[in-house]
């Protein structure tokens, strides 16, 4: 019983990581029906981004953790929804209007790219990170096994849960949402009735990378080893989870991500940790053959 | 000569603003990665630091855009006086670096830094006096772009009557030229290896308009089978390799009944997860597949039974001894080349000769409009099986002949890059061109094997051609489509299309 | 309401029974029945929103109806019925083709070629399933040659034949459209439904139209299914009209009896209101 809710524990912790990215893909892929290839490249950033304010905050004197994460938070969530920006205005947008087999070559060349830029730039060692948080609150001591929420795990959680609440509330109460909304359900239409489409699709983009910057801070503390590789493994899963919650609905990407993560930790658990991404992988595609609406998505009617 | 538009010259105080917000984004951008490298040091990390290179891109960044402005408004004349100077300084200061000082290269400290100042200055320079020569020849509206890239492609294509048989004349005669080493064999083979891949994944991408990120799979299930199958049932390269095919086809079919429903996008992302999953069973799977260490001691073709080792195997005979030839170790290089060679060649023959055929037409038909295509009576769903499965095929073989070539194989080589790789040289080529494979793969496979200082700039030299190719012809660099059928043959070509 | 079937139904090339077309809780199409004949034009008209491309898309395989039976009576191969049939089928066996509200040719593909994808399924038995085409045997170039000359027959009915190398996309609008009506020729079909075929035609466009559909119907025989807008064009060449409103059909007959169908005028001008004067509209009862 003890094992099975710390897997619990851990899979939720894990899975708000995921919903972090997941949201990313399912607000891109609703606004301009595309999957941004990139954004686990954007999570990845948001991860180096954070390691080194870390280490520029050490060696500028700061040494209490609370407030090195509050500017870590702060600084990556900044620098990373620039390069958000930035890979849209560069990749994106030039193809708005092309065939999909041309955006999603340039996607994934984008991909290609900041992978390699990171590890050029930084070196391809993974790069580790001591344990900023430790310690948590115990439970449930049956026999040999004690089940923890660490602190950090709680901070995972918590911190997610308020940015899904100040994400849901930007998209269902300001015009910003509702801008995002109607681009969403017709692009041609929303532009003509005066929607800056532009500035729209950028405000979406930069959001998404906030988000998958936030997870980038946390798959840091919460792995402590991070290296140039980790975008790719982690944006297949989110995006897993985007299509399983429904792709373009953002309560389904939170869901999806919740499920993926406690997915993953309960087979690492009970069947075998080697073949852990083929579930990932295998859920991706059973999902796609079985239900492409995912969960709490539309179905796609094609008018002829 | 086409006509000068007015053209609004933006005013400098403009420009400078948007020169400066560019920069600004530059700045943020290299700030955080370029500005700060994490370095492994015994015990830890440490920190080093690196304004240069941020100053350098920020700065490089806000006047390349003044420049790209001013170009764009045709006051070219400006750009390339300063430009091509500045190239020129670069130029003479790297050639006389030595001169002036061993230890380091000038102006910047890093070859790679100064290297693309070179580039970008001499790329500016160039387009300056050209513009500047050619008034009406500036092309901003993305329709003209196209109809003339267009036009360079049906250009090519041309060409590609001569230019093909030319080149395929070259690659005939090429071991035996005098600077045929073993190193150019073995680029040759390696670029024609992509070739060939790059002409299978046409059949699916180009043709049929699947998109398939999962290519590497066929690869891999070619390879394995013909590995597994020559060492457990004694089987010869002749007799496995089209077993293998077979069972490359079977994969495909298999993969794609699933899933060749779904929609762009999609089926990219699921051809992605299988190509991942079969990866991962691969490397997994230790007793079938022999896990991480692969399979080795895979045997070698033969020609016509006649083996190409320096001695035969019992009962055997060398090529060498039945035709009374010296042994060099690099005849059997030789017969590789001719041998992937010949499997090229009949990949693009069966690829022209069924583009011409009810099959591939409507391969290309499904591309264009499915809806169309299933209002007239065809069945989408086979068609385009039939499209995955024979790509997969050669697919297959070409991972045959890689297993072949290497004598051992391991999931290592099988990823996902394969797969990007060989849709880029599908993509960049132009979808559908045959030719344009041939340019890609010389171009992106056989350059950086040959400056192997520039190996580990070559994925991110990738990535980035991707990325401009695509926003500056989606289409493809040399794309032209010929029609398979003419009412009317054209006069002014020999030949019917 | 005016006659369901014709007396004479048994020579009905498409019958519609009691189609009913439900998304969830909208009813597209209420309960509609009619019959359309061989050698006939059949138009559908109505109201925007009337449910007259949902029937056709029902007709041709794009919805599951929800209830209902539509018959294809192949002069040939017997009767199918359409609402059990794949989608591509219905071309393929019960040769019913169609073409769409906004045309779908292939534009990247050369005029002719568009022609021959059109005997797709000809050309493939012929070609041995390409493996005879591909060892280059002689069956399969004969086929070939006769596509061709079934293309060109169609190039010369509608004026394309200097074109026919041309891309389809970048023939002007009334070319295209006629080129599709061609292309859907070119399937060998026994039922032709045309999905608007005359928007965006200029006056001379339309009665080159009028001209190119009356000449199926008469030279070869086929039963042609329209929606139309236009009136020139319905009331110039159709046969017989059905006409629907809110999903439920409202009149079915002769062209001159639906112009005169009190049902009609009111679905289409309104009711006339008790305290308002008439204005311009018809004084009917």
């Amino acid at each position: 019983m003890g094992y099975f809710l710390q897997q619990l524990i851990n899979g939720l912790t894990l899975g708000m990581i995921y919903a972090l990215i997941a949201i990313g893909y399912t607000m891109v892929y609703g606004i301009i029906g595309m999957i941004n290839f990139a954004h686990g490249e954007i999570f990845m950033i948001g991860a180096f981004i954070s390691i080194i304010t870390f280490m520029v905050l050490g060696l500028l004197g700061v040494g209490w953790i609370p407030l090195a994460l509050v500017i870590m938070l702060l600084v990556t969530m900044i620098l990373t929804a620039v390069y958000g920006w930035a890979l849209e205005r560069v990749a994106y947008r030039p193809l708005r209007h092309a065939p999909r087999l041309a955006a999603l070559i340039t996607a994934i060349g984008m991909s290609i790219f900041l992978q390699n830029y990171v590890q050029l730039l930084q070196g391809a060692r993974v790069k580790p990170l001591q344990p900023l948080i430790s310690g948590g609150f115990r439970f449930l001591e049956t026999g040999d096994f004690i089940v923890t929420l660490s602190y950090l795990q709680l901070f995972i959680i918590v911190l997610t849960v308020v940015l899904m609440f100040a994400f849901t509330f930007l998209i269902t109460r300001t015009a910003l949402g509702r801008a995002q909304r109607a681009c969403q359900q017709d692009l041609g239409m929303a532009g003509l009735i005066g929607i800056n489409v532009d500035r729209t699709i950028s405000l979406t983009f930069v959001m998404g990378a906030t988000l998958a910057a936030v997870a980038g801070l946390m798959f840091l503390l919460n792995y402590g080893v991070i290296d140039f590789y980790i975008g790719f493994l982690a944006g297949i899963k989110a995006f897993t989870a985007a299509v399983l919650g429904g792709i373009g609905s953002i309560p389904g990407a939170m869901l999806g991500g919740l499920l993926i993560g406690l997915i993953e930790a309960f087979w690492s658990a009970y069947f075998t940790v080697e073949y852990k991404d083929v579930a990932a992988f295998s859920i991706l595609v059973l999902v796609l053959i079985f239900r492409p609406t995912g969960l709490l998505g539309k179905p796609d009617v094609e008018k002829v | 000569m086409a006509e000068t538009a007015s053209v609004r010259v933006t005013p400098t105080r403009i420009l400078m603003r948007d020169a400066g917000l560019i920069a600004l984004v530059v700045f943020g951008l290299s700030f955080g990665l370029v500005g700060f490298r994490i370095e492994d040091v015994s015990g830890g990390l440490a920190l080093l630091t690196r304004f240069d290179g941020v100053f350098f891109a920020t700065v490089l960044a806000f006047l390349g855009r003044v420049a790209l402005t001013m170009l764009h408004e045709r006051r070219a004349l400006p750009v390339a006086l300063v430009a091509l100077p500045v190239a020129l300084a670069v130029l003479l200061l790297q050639l006389f670096a030595d001169a002036l000082d061993p230890a380091r290269s000038y102006p910047f400290r890093s070859e790679v830094v100064n290297w693309s100042l070179f580039a970008v200055a001499l790329a500016l320079g160039l387009r300056g006096v050209w513009l500047n020569w050619h008034h009406g020849g500036l092309l901003s509206n993305r329709e003209a772009r196209e109809r003339n890239m267009d036009e360079v492609g049906a250009k090519v294509q041309q060409a590609a009557r001569y230019l093909g048989p030319a080149l395929l004349g070259l690659a005939i005669v090429l071991p035996f030229l005098p600077f045929a080493d073993r190193r150019v064999l073995d680029i040759a083979i390696l670029v024609v290896t992509y070739i060939m891949l790059g002409w299978g994944l046409n059949i699916v991408v180009g043709l049929a308009g699947l998109l398939d990120l999962g290519y590497v799979a066929f690869y891999a299930v070619g390879a394995y089978s013909y590995a597994l199958l020559a060492q457990n049932f004694d089987l010869g390269f002749w007799t496995c390799l089209p077993l293998a095919g077979i069972l490359a086809a079977f994969a495909g079919i298999l993969l794609g009944f699933p899933v060749l429903r779904l929609r762009g996008d999609y089926l990219a992302i699921v051809t992605l997860g299988f190509g991942e999953i079969i990866r991962i069973i691969l490397l997994n799977w230790y007793t079938f597949t022999g896990g991480p260490d692969g399979i080795s001691g895979i045997p070698r073709p033969t020609f016509f039974g006649l083996e190409l080792g320096k001695r035969a195997s019992d009962g055997g005979e060398t090529f060498h001894s039945f035709f009374n030839l010296t042994y060099a170790p690099i005849d059997r290089i030789i017969f590789m080349f001719y041998l992937i060679l010949g499997l090229a060649l009949l990949t693009n023959l069966f690829t022209l000769r069924i583009r011409k055929l009810p099959i591939g037409r409507a391969w290309e038909a499904l591309r264009e409009d499915e809806t169309a295509c299933r209002s007239l009576g065809m069945n989408p769903r086979n068609t385009k099986l039939t499209a995955f499965s024979i790509g997969a095929m050669f697919g297959g073989f070409g991972g045959s002949f890689f297993a072949t070539r290497q004598g051992f194989i391991s999931p290592e080589s099988f990823t996902f890059i394969e797969s990007a790789v060989i849709l880029a040289i599908v993509v960049l080529g132009g979808m559908g061109s045959q030719i344009g494979v041939v340019f890609a793969a010389i171009l992106l496979i056989g350059l950086p094997e040959f400056f192997r200082e520039l190996q580990q700039y070559r994925m991110l030299a990738f990535g980035m051609a991707m990325v401009t190719i695509m926003v500056w012809r989606p289409s493809g660099l040399l794309a032209h489509r010929e029609p398979t059928l003419r009412l009317h043959p054209d006069p002014d070509r020999t030949g019917a299309a | 309401m005016s006659a369901v079937l014709r007396d004479d139904a048994a020579r009905a090339l498409l019958t519609v029974e009691h189609l009913t077309m439900r998304f969830g809780g909208l009813v597209a199409i209420n309960d509609v029945s009619f019959a359309a004949r061989p050698r006939e034009i059949t138009a559908i008209i109505g109201p925007n929103g009337a449910g007259k491309t949902t029937l056709f898309n029902c007709l041709t395989g794009f919805y599951q109806p929800t209830v209902g039976r539509l018959t294809l009576h192949h002069p040939q191969r017997g009767p199918f019925l359409l609402e059990r049939m794949e989608g591509y089928a219905i071309p393929n066996r019960a040769g019913v083709a169609r073409t769409f509200q906004n045309i779908r040719l292939f534009p990247q593909m050369s005029v002719l070629e568009n022609l021959i994808i059109a005997q797709h399924n000809k050309l493939m038995r012929a070609s041995g399933y390409t493996f005879a085409g591909l060892l280059g045997l002689p069956g399969y170039r004969k086929a070939e040659q006769a596509a061709i000359e079934l293309a060109r027959y169609w190039l010369d009915r509608i004026h394309l034949t200097e074109r026919a190398d041309w891309n389809a996309g970048n023939l002007p609008y009334g070319d295209q459209r006629r080129l599709e009506i061609a292309r859907a020729m070119c399937t060998e079909p026994a039922l032709l439904c045309l999905d608007e075929p005359a928007a965006g035609l200029n006056p001379r466009e339309s009665a080159e139209l009028n001209r190119l559909l009356t000449y199926i119907r008469d030279q070869h025989g086929i039963g042609l299914l329209l929606i139309e807008h236009d009136m020139t064009v319905v009331m110039g060449i159709s046969d017989h009209i059905v006409v629907l409103d809110y999903g439920r059909k409202i009149s079915d007959g002769t062209p001159e009896f639906v112009r005169n169908d009190p049902a009609v005028i009111r679905a289409y001008l309104g009711e006339e209101e008790p305290d308002e004067d008439a204005d311009g509209v018809s004084t009917g009862a």
